[in-house]
């Protein structure tokens, strides 16, 4: 274990002090203890950087499970620092503003352990190697998620949000486990290294399909991508700073590592490529339109969240195009470049937008665009922040989100230049779609503004507004501070961060020496381009009055929501049905079933071997034995035909009392014995048993249940005989009777050879008999004595 | 002759099957005696019959009947016996409790919304 294995396992060690200290030390705020532990890790980690950024990687490994080939390999470059750090870091900005924003009154103890879990996990999925290892923190990751999102768990929200998050999630966990099983299988490693270098091989098997389709289905579901992102404004009744941390920053961005780490690998693919950017600009445009028609200021930011995440996602997508035509020719490298960027950005201008709207929320008690309104004079910090970020994300001069924005842009203007051999024609779409998109969140963005900020003071809000308290304000001020940083002094980030993560997603230790300009010349489309975003956003926003109820035109029953709710109550009621159907409490039906397994089942086996009969040698048939066959029939038949008990239950006696007159005539003796006196007892039993039970001995039954037990009886019947013919007349080996039949006196010293392997050579048999003898008495005799009266130990219930 | 046992024996498990599926406790429970004496059969018939004498040793006998089968089918008579002595008794114990003997009438306990 070296020191980055400690780093990465720390939150986990600590959530165990973090637990304990909780339960007796309550007099100061929890997370002043938990604050020292992201900072730790942020600080270690940034040490880091100057290694990273001069091409180096580090690798640690730790074994955990080496038989499986599960081990603890840590492998640090540029994207796994970036987002290391991302992590650390607003996880420290978080636990100082949780600080704030949760009162002692909490579960706090709760709070930060499963928050540290997350931490830990997070780290765990973006710094490992392995694939089995990042799979195993990828499930933690849902899990701590699931634990935050149901915080509040006494409302039926939260319920509801964090196992609908949990089921989508887990879902696409699983599937992607499965491709990550499958490259292991043709690569015969774990290393996501080791199958980086064998691409060809994975380019040439046909169910690398297969690993890119399963693989995308993890990343797309826990980033929230279409249809996936249902879960995520549900996931919106968690505590502000989770929704801050996990929903924003981190954890829906596990998705988008997973793509930028696996590209060198698929890349080559063109349904890779597509499926991402396809699925991405979908999701951009898709959710930037529903984030308008929202009233909760959470949902607002839940949808624009799963919009951006589209955004660079696509990217990510035209990113594997510079791949597949070679980092050299630089036409995209700019997609990934504006990927890696617009992350950062999107990860600080987002955790500030939701710590505000947090802080909106604690000190008016609403979250409420319709209650919300001229809280410019009386919140003014709140105001600038809101305003930077938000114009941030809308991707307005002079901040980080317009340049990033600018740069995905020229990266989907320069999608249409590319030589496609398939979507020709259709590549107009994508910056066309890239545009509307941004209308969209322009729109959204100023939305927020002037929804919660201008307009007039609503007088009916919970509580009276008043500005937040400076804990709760320094967080987001860091990261707003950082929104302006980066838009006005972006290359600060470029060479030290930018490139050695683009540089990792493109597999090459060319330098990029990225620059980030503000200005790119008027002849670049990408300035129309915002020019035009920003006066038909501006229109739009002017004129939302007019084309609002559009949002009316699409009916509820068409919502993926509507969907999935059905889908749940459908497949219980599916499943409900299914065991209705076949356990039907009657244990005729289950007999039915077993023997009709045993039917099916035996004649499958007997079809498909060749069975022949070739019984050699059998015994001769005499007179006597053949009575007593014929009684037995008779017997059999009387037994089945009868009303009478009686007379089934004598019929029964002759049956057993034949069978040991035939063992008579096969040379058993001991066993006719015993036939004969079991079959006494067995009869005085019945006859005992007799007045305790009902008159009839059967029920009337229509014919064609009776039709059916006698058809099925028949099959049972007929199988066995066969199977028996068909056992004897193959015998594979003489019997080992000889030995017993040779040694009885030698070894044992009796005569009777039966009674000697009874009692000496396998008596161990008999003594469980035996015992199966004695608890079948006791049995008996605790039925017949024991009473538990009903009033009793409840141990029958009243019956009608 | 073994086959014409075997062929008996699968007679006695058909009609074993026949009275399980039945309404009634009584008829189920002859079922699963039947259906043993149909195992017996079928077991000892795989051993071979009428080979040789009675496995007694005996200076004057050459060959001996199959010791095996026997010794084991003593032990399956005396389970049989004590599963059927115990079954019979529990048919009783639930005519006496429930006032029934019909299978079909037995199903589950009645939940306390029914």
């Amino acid at each position: 274990m070296t020191l980055i294995h400690f780093a990465i396992l720390l939150p986990v060690i600590a959530a165990v002090g973090i637990g304990i200290l909780y339960r007796f030390y309550k007099k100061v705020h929890l997370g002043w203890f938990v604050l020292p532990i992201p900072a730790v890790i942020t600080v270690y980690l940034a040490t880091l950087i100057p290694a990273v950024s001069n091409n180096q990687v580090i690798y640690e490994t730790m074994q955990f499970m080496p038989r499986v080939g599960m081990n603890f390999d840590v492998y640090i470059d540029g994207l796994s620092l970036l987002f290391a750090i991302l992590i650390a870091g607003i996880g420290t900005l978080v636990v100082l503003y949780s600080v704030g924003y949760l009162s002692k009154q909490e579960k706090l103890g709760n709070f930060y352990v499963y928050l540290l879990i997350f931490m830990t996990a997070m780290l765990g999925v973006v710094l490992n190697d392995n694939v089995l290892m990042l799979y195993l923190f990828w499930e933690l990751t849902s899990i701590s998620s699931f634990l935050l999102i149901a915080y509040w768990f006494t409302r039926e929200r939260s319920i509801y949000g964090a196992q609908k998050s949990m089921l989508i999630t887990m879902f696409g966990g699983f599937l992607m486990l499965g491709g990550f099983i499958i490259l292991s299988l043709i690569t015969d490693t774990y290393s996501i290294r080791g199958m980086i270098e064998q691409v060809p091989a994975i380019q040439e098997d046909p169910l690398s399909m297969l690993a890119i389709v399963l693989i995308l289905f993890g990343a797309f579901t826990k980033s929230a991508q279409f249809p996936f992102y249902i879960w995520l404004p549900d996931a919106m009744e968690a505590p502000t700073p989770v929704s801050a941390y996990l929903h924003s920053a981190t954890m829906v961005k596990a998705g988008l590592y997973l793509v930028a780490r696996f590209t060198p690998l698929f890349a080559f693919s063109e349904l890779w490529v597509w499926s991402i950017l396809g699925v991405g600009l979908i999701t951009l445009v898709w959710a930037a339109f529903n984030a308008i028609k929202q009233d909760d200021l959470k949902a607002v930011l839940a949808f624009s969240t799963v919009s951006q995440l589209g955004l660079i996602m696509s990217l990510l997508g035209a990113g594997a195009l510079a791949v597949q035509t070679g980092a050299a020719e630089g036409l995209f490298t700019v997609a990934v470049v504006a990927a890696v960027f617009h992350l950062i950005n999107h990860a600080t201008f987002k955790g500030a937008l939701f710590m505000i709207i947090g802080i909106v929320d604690h000190e008016t008690g609403t979250r409420s665009l319709k209650k919300l309104g001229g809280l410019m004079t009386i919140m003014p910090i709140s105001f600038t922040m809101t305003l930077i970020t938000s114009l941030s994300m809308a991707g307005i001069p002079p901040f980080n989100g317009f340049l990033s924005k600018e740069l995905f842009l020229e990266a989907m203007f320069a999608l249409r230049e590319a030589d496609f051999s398939v979507l020709a024609d259709v590549s107009v779409l994508f910056p066309l779609l890239a545009i509307v998109g941004s209308i969209f969140t322009f729109v959204y963005s100023v939305i927020l503004i002037r929804g919660i900020f201008m307009g007039k003071q609503m007088p009916a809000t919970p509580k009276k507004p008043q500005e937040a308290p400076a804990l709760m304000l320094i967080s987001p001020m860091i990261l707003t501070l950082l929104v302006v940083v980066f838009g006005l002094f972006p290359n600060l980030l470029s060479g030290s961060i930018i490139d050695p993560a683009a540089m990792s997603i493109l597999n090459t230790s060319e330098p990029l020496n990225t620059e980030i300009y503000h200005w790119h010349g008027w002849d670049s489309p990408a300035l129309w381009a915002t020019i035009a975003i920003i006066a038909a956003g501006a229109l739009m926003y002017l004129f939302r009055d007019f084309w609002k109820p559009v949002y009316r035109l699409g009916a509820d029953a068409f919502t993926l929501n509507y969907l999935y709710d059905q889908g749940l109550i459908y497949s219980r009621l599916g499943a409900e049905r299914i065991t209705d159907g076949y356990m039907t409490g009657y244990i005729r039906s289950y007999l039915i079933y077993i023997f009709g397994a045993f039917v099916i089942f035996s004649l499958i086996t007997l079809i498909n071997t060749d069975i022949s009969f070739d019984w050699g040698v059998t015994a001769p048939i005499a007179l006597p034995e053949m009575l007593i066959i014929l009684i037995i029939l008779a017997a059999v038949t009387a037994m089945l035909i009868t009303r009478s008990r009686m007379v089934s239950i004598i019929m029964f006696s002759t049956i057993g009392f034949s069978l040991s007159l035939l063992f008579v005539f096969f040379r058993a003796v001991d066993l006719a014995l015993t036939q004969l006196a079991v079959e006494a007892i067995t009869t005085a039993l019945f006859l005992l048993a007799f007045f305790h039970l009902p008159k009839r001995s059967r029920h009337e039954e229509h014919r064609r249940f009776k039709l059916n037990n006698l058809m099925i009886s028949a099959a049972v019947g007929v199988v066995a005989t066969v199977i028996g013919l068909a056992a004897y007349s193959n015998r594979l080996f003489d019997s080992i009777s000889q030995f017993y039949i040779d040694n009885v006196y030698d070894l044992a010293a009796g005569g009777n050879m039966v009674n000697v392997i009874l009692v000496d050579f396998r008596g161990l048999d008999t003594l469980f008999e035996t015992l199966v003898f004695g608890i079948a008495g006791l049995g008996v005799f605790v039925l017949l004595k024991l009473r538990v009266t009903k009033e009793g130990e409840n141990k029958y219930e009243e019956h009608p | 002759m073994e086959i014409l046992i075997i062929v008996l024996a699968g007679i006695l498990i058909g009609a074993s099957v026949y009275l399980m599926l039945s309404k009634s406790l009584l008829r189920i429970i002859l079922g699963t005696g039947i259906l043993s004496h149909g195992i017996l059969l079928m077991l000892l018939t795989m051993g071979g019959l009428k080979r040789g004498g009675i496995p007694v040793l005996d200076d004057s006998v050459q060959q001996y009947a199959d010791p095996l089968p026997q010794a084991m089918l003593l032990t399956v008579i005396v389970i049989t016996f004590a599963l059927t002595a115990y079954m019979l008794v529990v048919a009783i114990r639930v005519y006496r409790e429930l006032g029934t003997d019909d299978v079909e009438q037995l199903k589950g306990v009645p939940r306390e919304d029914d």
